[in-house]
Parts: structure tokens; sequence; C-alpha cells
């Protein structure tokens, strides 16, 4: 209910009210019913108001001496005693007041009412981030700065205080409770029109199958993403028509694969899917030959699938091989002594993963074989963000953290649909192309990891072209791409995929004639999009770039320029 | 038996009998009309008031909303008795008595609704 927490105070307030009211009443009585005396020495007796007006400065111990005249002795003995029941009337309602406000309970009705209120407020398309971990706060960060809204659902309230301490641009509605409840679930929106999405980035696996499930039943309509540790969940989601599942330690093996494959499109995956404004990812070149992988948890299981998908040879090394079902050659240790490494004939290998959950391991193991062997290629497992610092410094040549993995694919999820579309499409296509999209994107630009964006052509976010081609002019993607202040220059912007109906276009050629509903993505320097969009909204400039005549603009030029002709 | 029924019925029904009893009279006449009762008027309004907070049914809800609207027209006829007898130097004439008891009965419908309503739940729980 929504007054719950007015209620409860109310309720509680009662005891002591009735104490202060009782307190009240009885004082004025006996001041009103004791006889004084006047200035003359006559017996008089006090009226309620004067009456009143004592008490109220008394109970409040003001002490404003004996007005509105001196009392008698009778009315003095009366006030004193007045003053300890109401002064302890008026303590007792003020530590009960204090005391129900400090309540935890209560305190959490309040906050959970004022989330209630923000959320039911809310009147943009926004999406609901369930934990706020290292993956939740990366991609609550990201979805932010792509003017995204967000609400953040998390049971633990520490993570929650460094959410308001994060400094963000807008303010995001953050509920302390355990995402699994459907409660909590509808009370961050669920069920509201403008709620677009619900994001499970939970530790517990079997939480973020249970808000999946509720999100797919509570709201069919929305896009529900989730993150699994294990194939059986992934299973799990998918039986239910999860649209995204995101395992990050088959999708970090998964990008190993393709780096070794096809080092090419890796560097276009990475491009793409760089935050913007950072310098450009460098190329990856992971050796073929023998891997040592140490650790064969569900991390080193991905990653040896990949490998040998690509058809090379691996050496396992791990600790407890009946626990994680390690194959029959497998060498057992932690890999982080040389003597382990050595058995695992690493000065033969081209590269090592060092996979473990353990983060001390990883870098030791990581240090020992360099010692062994210089030349390896030095991939690690982050398990703690905290620990940036030391996987910096130790120059690995790749690193997966599992919340930089996961948080860079829900973006492209969520903020840029069409991307998923294209880097699929673009997986099919040959070494040949992916060389080549890369030497035309590269000059574009400029080292500057870009920023991508969707031009959808309808009535309300391209309203200039719409009127254009009613009037049954042509509009091809060359006029997006030119500059709208000099058509003979062009923007530094890229389209990537042109999608029509149920048809995607890679790459899609500048004579292309545009029709309405077609999405465009595009990716390109900073800035070009504000100019872009420009165009999509000025017909003026729609008329200049297509016939390279300025338009009079204005009532007054337009009749003159009329007459003129 | 709800001992928390019992106390709220018994100051309800009493706020009514007390607003009754200083209507009685010629309602111009200060003579008819007792200060002291209309002190005890003003409190046990007050206290039946507090005791409907929290309440979270509809006849609750409505309780107190009546409840409140006694309290503040007995709180007016309160404002002026205090300023005709003590600020304006008039004393309590019959057309201030008259306002007064006017206030008080606009109390007293409010607190004949009350009761009503106490009725209307009581019977409607019947057990």
């Amino acid at each position: 209910m929504k007054n719950t927490a007015l209620f409860l105070i109310l309720r509680r307030m009662r005891a002591p009210l009735l104490m202060l009211i009782a307190a009240y009443a009885v004082s004025i009585l006996g001041l009103v019913i004791i006889p004084g005396v006047d200035a003359d020495g006559l017996p008089q007796q006090l009226g309620f108001f004067h009456a009143f007006y004592i008490i109220t400065y008394t109970a409040t111990t003001t002490g404003f001496g004996e007005l509105p005249g001196p009392f008698s002795d009778a009315q003095r003995l009366w006030i004193t005693i007045s003053l300890y029941i109401s002064v302890i009337a008026w303590l007792y309602a003020i530590g009960a007041l204090i005391t129900m406000l400090r309540d935890s309970a209560l305190r959490q009705l309040i906050s959970q009412n004022r989330f209630a209120g923000q959320v039911r407020r809310l009147n943009d398309p926004f999406h609901i981030i369930c934990g706020y971990g290292d993956t939740g706060s990366v991609v609550v960060k990201s979805m932010i700065d792509n003017k995204l809204a967000v609400v953040v659902i998390e049971r633990d309230q520490e993570r929650l205080n460094e959410l308001m301490l994060e400094n963000l641009p807008v303010h995001v509605p953050a509920l302390c409770g355990d995402a699994s409840l459907p409660g909590n679930l509808i009370m961050a929106g669920l069920k509201q029109p403008y709620c677009c999405g619900i994001l499970a980035l939970c530790r517990d696996d079997q939480v973020n199958l249970k808000i999946a499930i509720t999100g797919r039943l509570l709201n069919p309509g929305i896009k529900v993403v989730s993150r699994a540790q294990t194939h059986d969940t992934e299973d799990n989601l998918a039986s239910f028509g999860t649209d995204a599942i995101i395992n990050p330690f088959d999708t970090f093996a998964d990008r190993l694969a393709l780096a070794l494959h096809s080092p090419d499109m890796h560097m276009i995956y990475e491009w793409l899917k760089a935050i913007p404004g950072t310098p450009l990812p460098e190329r990856l070149n992971p050796p073929h030959g023998t891997w040592v992988l140490c650790g064969y948890g569900r991390f080193g299981k991905a990653v040896q699938h990949s490998l040998e998908l690509e058809h090379l040879s691996t050496v396992i090394i791990e600790n407890d091989p009946e626990k994680t079902q390690a194959p029959k050659n497998v060498i057992v240790g932690r890999g982080t002594e040389a003597v382990t490494l050595k058995a695992a004939r690493i000065e033969k290998a081209v590269g090592i993963v060092a996979g473990t959950d353990d983060d001390a391991n990883n870098l030791s193991i990581i240090v020992t074989a360099r010692e062994l062997n210089p030349k390896l290629f030095l991939v690690a497992r982050q398990n703690d963000r905290d620990n940036d610092a030391l996987f910096e410094a130790a120059r690995l040549d790749l690193v997966m953290q599992r919340s930089r993995v996961l948080s860079r694919q829900i973006l492209a999820l969520i903020a840029v649909p069409l991307l998923s579309d294209f880097l699929a499409l673009a997986r099919k296509q040959n070494k040949e192309w992916a060389q080549g999209l890369i030497d035309y994107l590269r000059p574009v630009l400029g080292g500057v990891a870009p920023d991508l964006w969707t031009v959808t052509v309808t009535k309300e976010e391209s309203p200039a072209v719409e009127e254009w081609r009613e009037s049954g002019k042509k509009f091809s993607l060359l006029h997006l791409l030119q500059d709208p202040y000099d058509r003979e220059q062009r923007l530094q912007c890229i389209p990537l995929l042109l999608q029509r109906g149920k048809d995607r276009q890679l790459l899609p050629s500048e004579d292309l004639e545009i029709q309405v509903g077609d999405g465009i993505l595009f990716c390109g320097r900073d800035g070009v999009a504000a100019r872009q969009f420009r165009t999509l909204h000025n017909r003026q400039i729609i008329h200049y770039l297509v016939t390279g005549e300025t338009l009079p603009e204005g009532i007054v030029w337009r009749r003159f320029v009329a007459r003129k002709n | 038996m709800n001992i928390e029924k019992v106390i709220f019925s018994f100051f309800i029904v009493l706020a009514l009998t007390l607003n009754f009893g200083f209507f009685l009279g010629e309602s111009d006449n200060p003579n008819h009309h007792n200060v002291y009762e209309f002190f005890a008027v003003l409190v046990v309004n007050l206290i039946a008031t507090v005791l409907k907070f929290g309440e979270r049914t509809q006849t609750g809800a409505v309780l107190l909303a009546t409840s409140l609207v006694a309290d503040l027209e007995l709180i007016a006829a309160a404002f002026v008795w205090t300023y005709a007898a003590n600020i304006s130097g008039t004393g309590v004439t019959p057309e201030v008595m008259g306002t007064i008891i006017s206030l008080a009965g606009g109390a007293l419908v409010a607190n004949i609704v009350s009761v009503v309503l106490l009725v209307l739940e009581i019977s409607a729980q019947r057990r």
C-alpha cells in the first residue's frame, strides 16, 4: 500500500499524543479551578485562555516568570506539578517520534515509497538493472553516458552507497532489495509502459533465472538480458525465450578464437565495442602452436573448446582433476611452481592462459611462466576488479575481466541493437573483407574509438526526410554522409549496416535510395551524429544537399525571391 | 471483545453527548452554556481524533475525517470565545455566544455522523 509509512507513523504516535492531550487538559483544568489573587489581593480565578497560555510556556520550560500576574501559592504548587507532568509528556512524545524515525523498518518503508514514486514519474524509456556489482556499475555508467535511463535493484546497501557516491549526471532510482522477488521488480517499474528491458546481472545464476522468468511472464513485450555462469543455466534461460544470454567465459573464449582465426576481424570487433573516445585497441596476434592452460574450471573449459576449434593443441594443468572432470593426460598442480610448468613443457609452448579463480595465483603463474619462456603469449583471468593495477603492471597480452566482458557485450545489445546484427554478418565474411574494412575505417576514425548510432527513417525521428520523400523526390544515403554546411565535404562516418524489414545489408552503397522504416547503423567520430541530426530535421538543408542551391529562408525573403523570378 | 473498539466507542459517544449538552439551551444566552463543558468537549474530541490515527480501513479513515472536522470547528469556537472574553473587551455578548453555538452545532453534526458510522460498522460485522 502506498501510504503504509504514514499509517505506521500515525499509529505509533497515538500513545504519545494522547498523553500530551491528557497532560495539557489536566493542567489547564486544574489551573482554572484553583483560586488565585488579583493585584489588590482579592480572590480571582484564571480563565481558560490564560491557563492555556501559562501551561504552554511552562510545559516547554520557557519560564517567563509569573505572567499575566503574580500567582497564589496554590497556583504555584499546581504549576510545579503541571510542569513535571507536561515535560515528561513532551519528552515521551519527542522520544517516541525520534525512535520511530530511526527505526530501520520504517526507514526502509520510506525509501521504498520514495523509490516507487521516482519510478512512477519516469517518462522516458528505461531499463531495470538487477545487481549493482562490478558488472552492474560499469553497465549503469555507460548506459547513462549513452543517455539511457536506468533503475537499479541491489541487495547490498553498501553497493548502493557506492552508486550514490558515483556522481552520475542524472539521478538513478535505486532500491535495496532482493531482485528475485516479483514485488520488487514491479515496484521498479516492470509493468510500466516505458519499461523496455530488464538486465539480470546478479552473481547468482538462480537469482538471474528467477528475474528473467519474472520479466518474461509479467511483461512479455520487453527485452530480457541475463548473464549466466553455466551451460545449464544458459539452456534454461533460452528455453523460455530470454532475448540475450551472456556467458562471460564463453564470450571471452569466442573472442580469443576469433583473434586466432582472423586478427583483422577481431580488431573490427574490438574497435566497434571499445568505449567511444578511448584510443583504438591495437591488433592482437595470438600465435599458433601449443597452449598451456592453468585451471580447468568453467573458464579453462571454454578456452580449451575455442582453441580446439582452431585446431590448436593444449596442455592442461589442474590442481583438482577429479572435481573439474579434467581429461586423463592432465598435469596435476597449480601451475604457480616452475616444476609443474616445466612438466607441461612450457619452453615449447607459444601461449599460456592463467585461468584459476584466484588472482594471486594467476599472476604468479604468469610471472613464473615468463621467466621460463619469455616469448610466451600471456593471457590471464582477472577475478577482482580491485586488482586492476596489478594486472596492468604485469604487462599481459590479454586480460579476461568478467565485468568488462559482460558490460561491453550488454551495452552493444542495449544501446546499439543493430551492432550485434552487423557483427554476426561480418563474421561470415572472409579475411580479405575484414582487411578491406579495416583499411576503410582507419582514416575515418583517426585513432579514436568511434561513436555508434542508429538513424531510423520515421516521421518522428527524421521528419525532414519524410517530408522530402513525400514530395516525390529521391533521397539517397549519400546525402546523410555529406556535411550539411558544405556538400562537397564528407562527414567522418561510415554506414555499417542497413536494416530494411527483415533484410540486413552490410556496408550499404552510397547511391542507395532511402525508404521509410529503414534503420542505418553508423560509426564515426564524435559530433558527427549531431550534424546528421540537422540534416534529418531541416528541409532547407536537404534541399541544399540534393540540389546544391540554398533556399531562401523566412517569409519575406522567400516572397522577394519569388517576385524576382 | 476488542478493547480498542470499546475505548474508541466510549470517547466518540462521550464527545457527542458532551457536545450535545453544551449545544443545548438558548443559542444566544451565555448563561445556558458552560465554559467547562466546552473545554471537556474540545479535549474529548481531540482524544477521539488521535485514537483514529493510523486506521487503515475505509470506515476508520472516514471517522478520522469527521473527527478532524469537529476539532476544526471547536477550535474555531474556542478562538472566538477567547477573543471576545479577553481581547476585544466586550465580553461574551449574546451575538458572540450565537457564533460559538453555531460552530459547536456544526461540530455536533460531525459527531453525529461519526456515531452513525460507528453503529453501521458494528452492525455490519454481525457475529
